[in-house]
C-alpha cells in the first residue's frame, strides 16, 4: 500500500454545473421579486416617517403598557422601531435584490503565491546593501553608537513628562480619618449614635463626624467607611484584646473589602456572615471578620470603639493596619 | 450619450487624471470573493463599529466628562436634589431629557455587546478552520490585538456614567494595578490622581475612550482589511476550490449590494434592540459612592470570565519583609489572563511548530479533519465558559436556589478538571467524524432502506456519494507526523536531542489523523458492488 499510486487521492471533478434561479428564466418570477425589493425600500421610508412623526408628536413623558415588556416610554420606542424598520429594510431590499437578480455565477480569481520572485527578492537585498552602504552607517560607528544613544534616551522625557498624572502614594493608604475620640456618625445624616440606638441584631453604617466646616470627599468615604453591628457579647469568640475593642456587643468593622475594596454590604443575621457581593468573600462577625470564605485573604480591620462621657460612641484609638486591598507596601 | 452618462463621464475624467484611480478600480471592481455564511461574522464587528462611532459621537453631544459635584435638577424625580457628579447628572439628562438619548444610549450599548461578541465569533470561526496559517499570521495577531482593546474599550465606555455599579468596577480595576508587586501603588496613585476615586479618572478614561482607543481600532481595522484585501479571502473546500484559485461572486454589483444592505441589517437589528430591551438602566443603581454597593453586582459579558476567575481565586497572600504579594489578585487578574492572550496570539506559530507545516494555506479545514486544534479550542472554551458561569455565580445561586459555595467549588474543581477532558472528548469526536467520513465515501450514505436480497438475506441501501461530495471530503492534505533527527554542527546525528524529541511527539499527537480513502481504493470498492 505504499507505493505512489495506491495513495492517490480522489480526483476533483471541477465546478457543479450551475443551477438557474427562478427568477433567471421566468420573467414574472423576476418581476415578482422586483415588486418585493421595491416593497421592502418602501417600508423602509415608512419608518423613516415614523421616527420623525415620534419625535415630533410623541411627548417625552408618554407611556404605553405591552405584554411582557411593561410599562414603555412610548416616545422612544417608536423613535427606536421607526429608526428600526427604516434602516433593517434598506439592507433587507438590497440583499434581496442581490440574491434574486443579480448574477449568481460563481466567478474564478487565480491566486498568486505571496512570495515575491526570486529575482524581486534579491533585488530589494541588493538595493537595501548599496543604500545602507551609501549612508555609511556601518563605517562609522561613532555615528551609529551616538544615534543609539540619542534614541534611547529620548524616550526618556515622554515618560518624566507623565509624571505629575499623581502625587507620590506616600503613606495614605495606611491613613483613614478615624482618630482616638472621633465621634460615629450615621451615614447619611451624619448625627452622632448611642449604643442604644442600636437594637441587637441591627446594622449601621457609619463615619468618622467631619471637622466643622469640611467636605466629605469620596476618597475619604472610601477609607473610612464603617459597619456597626450589635449582637449579644455572649456570640463573640474573641481574644480578650479584641473584645476591649466592642461595647455592650456592638461591634465595629472596616466596610471597604480586604480583597478588592468593593464595599461588604450584605449581612446575613441568621449565620452573622457580612459578604461582600463583588466576589463572595465571607466573614465571619462573631470571630472579628475572619475570612471563611471566597477569596479574599484577611479579615476586615476591627475599629476599637468605646463611648464617651454622654454615651456617644467614639473611637477609641485609629485603625491599626491599613483598610481597604492590598498593596505591595503593606506591612501585614 | 446621455446627458447623465455625459455628467459621470466628466467626473470619473476629472479625478481620474488626478488619481490614477481607474486601473486599480476597473481591477478590484472585479474582484471575487467566496460566499459562506460565517464570513459574515467579521462584518458584523466590522459593522457594529460604525454603529458605535455613529451613536457615540451622538453621546459626546451631552456627555459630560466631569466629577464636579452638582444637585440633580432633571426631570427623573426619584433622584431629585441628590448631589452626584457632573457624569452621572449628564448620563440622566441624556436618558430622560434629549429625544432619542435613551435610544442612542441603549443603541450604543448593544452594539458594544454584538460588537464583542462578533469579534469572539469571528475568531472562533477563523481558529477552528485554521484560516489563521501562513500567510495570514500578522491578521491573526491583529485580531488578538482588537479583542484585547475591545475588552478595554468595553470597560471604560460603561465605567463612564460614573453610576454605582459602573464605580463599583472601577474600584476592582484599581485594586488589580494596586496588587502589581513594586509599582502597583504607583501606577494606582498616577492613574487616579491620587487615593480612588479622585476627581479625575472619568475625564481621564473620557479622552481614551472617545480617542485614543477608536484611533487605534481604525488604524488596525483599516491594517486586518487591507491584508484581507491583499492576500484574497480564504474559502472553504469542495469542486473546482483549490490553493491557486478563489471562487465567488464578484464585488461589483453582488458583494457591493450584499455587504453594504447588511450594515443596514446589523444597524437596524441594533435600533431594535436598542428601542425595546431596556439595557444598563444607569437611573436604578444611583451614583456612586465608595461605601455603597448594589447586590448582584455584573460586569459586562465580556469581562465576566475575569471577574469569574477572581471569584475563585484561593485566599492566598505572602506577606514577607514588609511587603505583600496579593496571589489572590495576580493569579486570576494579571498572570492567567496575561498566558491566554499571549498564547492565543502566538498559537499560528505554535501550531505550525508543532507540524512542521510551513507551506501556504487558503482552503480552510474542516474542524473534524484537524483534531488536535479543534480539541485545543474546545478546551480554552470550557476554560472561558467555567470561568464565566462562576462569574455569575450569585445569579446562578438566586435564580436556581443554590448555595453559592456549592457553585463555587464546582467551578474551582471545574476549572481544572473540565478543560482537560473536553480536549480529550473533543480529539475522540473528531477522529470518530472522520471514520464516519471514510465510510461514507467508500461505502455510501445509509439511507434506511431495507431490501430482501432473492434468497432471503437483509441489506440496507447504501447510497453512494456523488463525485462532488467524495472530493468534498477528501481533498485534505494529510501530513504524517514529523521524524526530525537533529544534528550537531558536524553533521552528527543526536538521537538524543531533547528538542527534537519533543518536537517528534508533539507533531505526532498534532497530526492524528484516520487515513483517508484513496482512490485505489474507491475503485476498488466501485468495481467490486457492480
Amino acid at each position: 500500500m505504499s507505493d505512489e499510486k495506491s495513495l492517490a487521492p480522489l480526483s476533483d471533478p471541477g465546478l457543479p454545473a450551475h443551477k438557474y434561479r427562478k427568477s433567471d428564466i421566468d420573467q414574472k418570477a423576476a418581476k415578482r421579486a422586483e415588486q418585493q425589493v421595491a416593497i421592502l425600500f418602501l417600508l423602509s421610508a415608512i419608518g423613516t416617517l415614523l421616527v420623525v412623526y415620534s419625535y415630533i408628536f410623541i411627548p417625552v413623558d408618554s407611556f404605553i403598557f405591552l405584554p411582557i415588556m411593561g410599562e414603555q416610554n412610548a416616545h422612544q420606542l417608536f423613535l427606536g422601531l421607526g429608526l428600526a424598520m427604516a434602516l433593517f429594510f434598506i439592507g433587507a431590499g438590497a440583499v434581496h435584490w442581490a440574491k434574486t437578480l443579480m448574477p449568481d455565477h460563481e466567478e474564478i480569481d487565480e491566486r498568486k503565491p505571496m512570495r515575491s520572485k526570486d529575482e524581486d527578492r534579491d533585488a530589494f537585498v541588493e538595493t537595501v546593501r548599496e543604500r545602507a552602504a551609501d549612508s555609511g552607517i556601518a563605517r562609522r560607528p561613532l555615528i551609529k553608537r551616538s544615534l543609539a544613544l540619542a534614541l534611547g534616551l529620548v524616550g526618556v522625557s515622554p515618560i518624566l513628562l507623565l509624571r505629575d498624572l499623581g502625587p507620590l502614594p506616600k503613606d495614605s493608604l495606611e491613613k483613614t480619618s478615624w482618630a482616638t475620640g472621633t465621634y460615629l456618625v450615621t451615614d447619611p445624616g451624619d448625627r452622632k449614635i448611642k449604643a442604644s440606638d442600636l437594637e441587637v441584631g441591627a446594622v449601621a453604617q457609619v463615619l468618622p463626624e467631619l471637622a466643622p466646616g469640611k467636605k466629605r470627599k469620596l476618597e475619604d468615604i472610601g477609607k473610612d467607611a464603617v459597619l456597626l453591628i450589635r449582637l449579644r457579647p455572649e456570640e463573640f469568640q474573641l481574644d480578650a484584646e479584641r473584645l476591649s475593642w466592642t461595647h455592650q456587643g456592638i461591634i465595629a468593622f472596616s466596610k471597604i473589602c480586604s480583597h478588592m475594596g468593593c464595599a461588604v454590604a450584605l449581612y446575613e443575621q441568621g449565620t452573622k456572615h457580612l459578604l461582600c457581593p463583588c466576589h463572595q468573600s465571607t466573614f465571619d462577625v462573631t470571630r472579628a471578620a475572619k475570612v471563611i470564605f471566597g477569596p479574599a485573604a484577611r479579615p476586615l480591620p476591627q475599629l476599637a470603639i468605646t463611648v464617651d462621657n454622654e454615651g456617644y460612641l467614639i473611637a477609641k484609638q485609629p485603625f491599626t493596619e491599613a483598610v481597604g486591598p492590598s498593596f505591595w507596601e503593606r506591612s501585614s | 450619450m446621455t446627458a447623465r452618462e455625459r455628467i459621470a463621464a466628466n467626473v470619473a475624467n476629472y479625478v481620474d487624471e488626478r488619481t490614477g484611480a481607474a486601473k486599480w478600480l476597473k481591477k478590484n471592481l472585479n474582484k471575487v470573493f467566496p460566499d459562506h455564511w460565517s464570513f459574515m461574522l467579521g462584518e458584523v464587528a466590522l459593522y457594529s463599529f460604525i454603529i458605535l462611532l455613529l451613536s457615540g459621537t451622538f453621546l459626546t453631544f451631552w456627555f459630560d466628562p466631569s466629577m464636579r459635584e452638582v444637585e440633580y435638577e432633571g426631570s427623573y424625580l426619584p433622584l431629585k436634589d441628590v448631589k452626584m457628579s457632573a457624569a452621572y447628572a449628564s448620563t440622566l439628562h441624556i436618558s430622560f431629557d434629549v429625544r432619542g438619548g435613551l435610544l442612542m444610549r441603549q443603541i450604543h450599548h448593544w452594539a458594544a455587546l454584538i460588537f464583542m461578541a462578533a469579534i469572539v465569533v469571528h475568531l472562533l470561526r477563523v481558529f477552528f478552520t485554521g484560516a489563521f496559517r501562513k500567510p495570514r499570521e500578522f491578521n491573526w495577531i491583529i485580531g488578538v490585538g482588537l479583542l484585547t482593546l475591545g475588552i478595554v474599550e468595553g470597560f471604560l465606555g460603561y465605567s463612564l456614567p460614573d453610576d454605582l455599579l459602573s464605580g463599583t468596577g472601577i474600584r476592582i480595576a484599581e485594586a488589580i494595578i494596586q496588587a502589581i508587586p513594586v509599582v502597583g501603588t504607583y501606577l494606582a496613585f498616577f492613574v487616579f490622581g491620587g487615593p480612588f476615586p479622585g476627581e479625575v479618572f472619568i475625564p481621564r478614561i473620557y479622552i481614551v475612550h472617545v480617542l485614543l482607543l477608536p484611533g487605534i481600532f481604525l488604524a488596525l481595522i483599516t491594517v486586518h482589511l487591507m491584508l484581507v484585501w491583499y492576500q484574497k479571502h480564504t474559502q472553504y473546500p469542495g469542486p473546482g476550490r483549490t490553493e491557486k484559485n478563489v471562487v465567488g461572486y464578484r464585488l461589483m454589483p453582488v458583494y457591493m449590494a450584499k455587504a453594504g444592505g447588511f450594515f443596514f441589517i446589523v444597524f437596524g437589528i441594533t435600533a431594535f434592540l436598542g428601542a425595546v430591551a431596556s439595557i444598563n438602566p444607569i437611573w436604578l443603581y444611583g451614583p456612586y459612592t465608595p461605601g455603597q454597593i448594589s447586590a448582584g453586582s455584573q460586569p459586562d459579558w465580556y469581562m465576566g470570565w475575569l471577574d469569574g476567575l477572581v471569584r475563585m481565586a484561593p485566599p492566598i497572600e505572602t506577606h514577607a519583609f514588609g511587603y505583600t504579594i496579593s496571589w489572590n489578585i495576580l493569579i486570576p487578574g494579571l498572570i492567567i489572563p496575561g498566558i491566554i492572550f499571549t498564547a492565543m496570539a502566538l498559537y499560528p506559530f505554535i501550531e505550525s511548530w508543532m507540524t512542521g507545516d510551513k507551506k501556504e494555506h487558503h482552503l480552510l479545514e474542516r474542524p473534524r479533519n484537524n483534531p488536535n486544534r479543534t480539541a485545543i479550542g474546545a478546551m480554552s472554551l470550557t476554560f472561558m465558559l467555567v470561568s464565566l458561569i462562576n462569574g455569575g455565580n450569585d445569579l446562578i445561586a438566586t435564580h436556581f436556589h443554590l448555595s453559592i459555595n456549592q457553585i463555587m467549588w464546582g467551578t474551582r474543581i471545574g476549572i481544572l478538571l473540565l478543560p482537560p477532558l473536553a480536549f480529550v472528548i473533543t480529539k475522540r469526536i473528531c477522529l470518530s467524524l472522520q471514520r464516519a467520513d471514510r465510510e461514507s465515501v467508500l461505502h455510501g450514505k445509509e439511507t434506511g432502506r431495507l431490501m430482501m436480497l432473492p434468497h432471503g438475506e437483509f441489506v440496507e441501501v447504501h447510497e453512494p456519494l456523488t463525485a462532488e461530495q467524495k472530493w468534498t471530503l477528501t481533498q485534505h492534505e494529510q501530513q504524517g507526523p514529523l521524524q526530525i533527527e537533529a544534528e550537531d554542527a558536524r553533521g552528527v546525528r543526536n538521537p538524543k536531542s531533547i528538542r527534537a524529541k519533543l518536537q517528534n511527539r508533539m507533531s505526532k499527537a498534532a497530526t492524528e489523523t484516520i487515513a483517508k480513502p484513496t482512490a485505489e481504493q474507491v475503485k476498488e470498492l466501485e468495481s467490486g458492488h457492480h
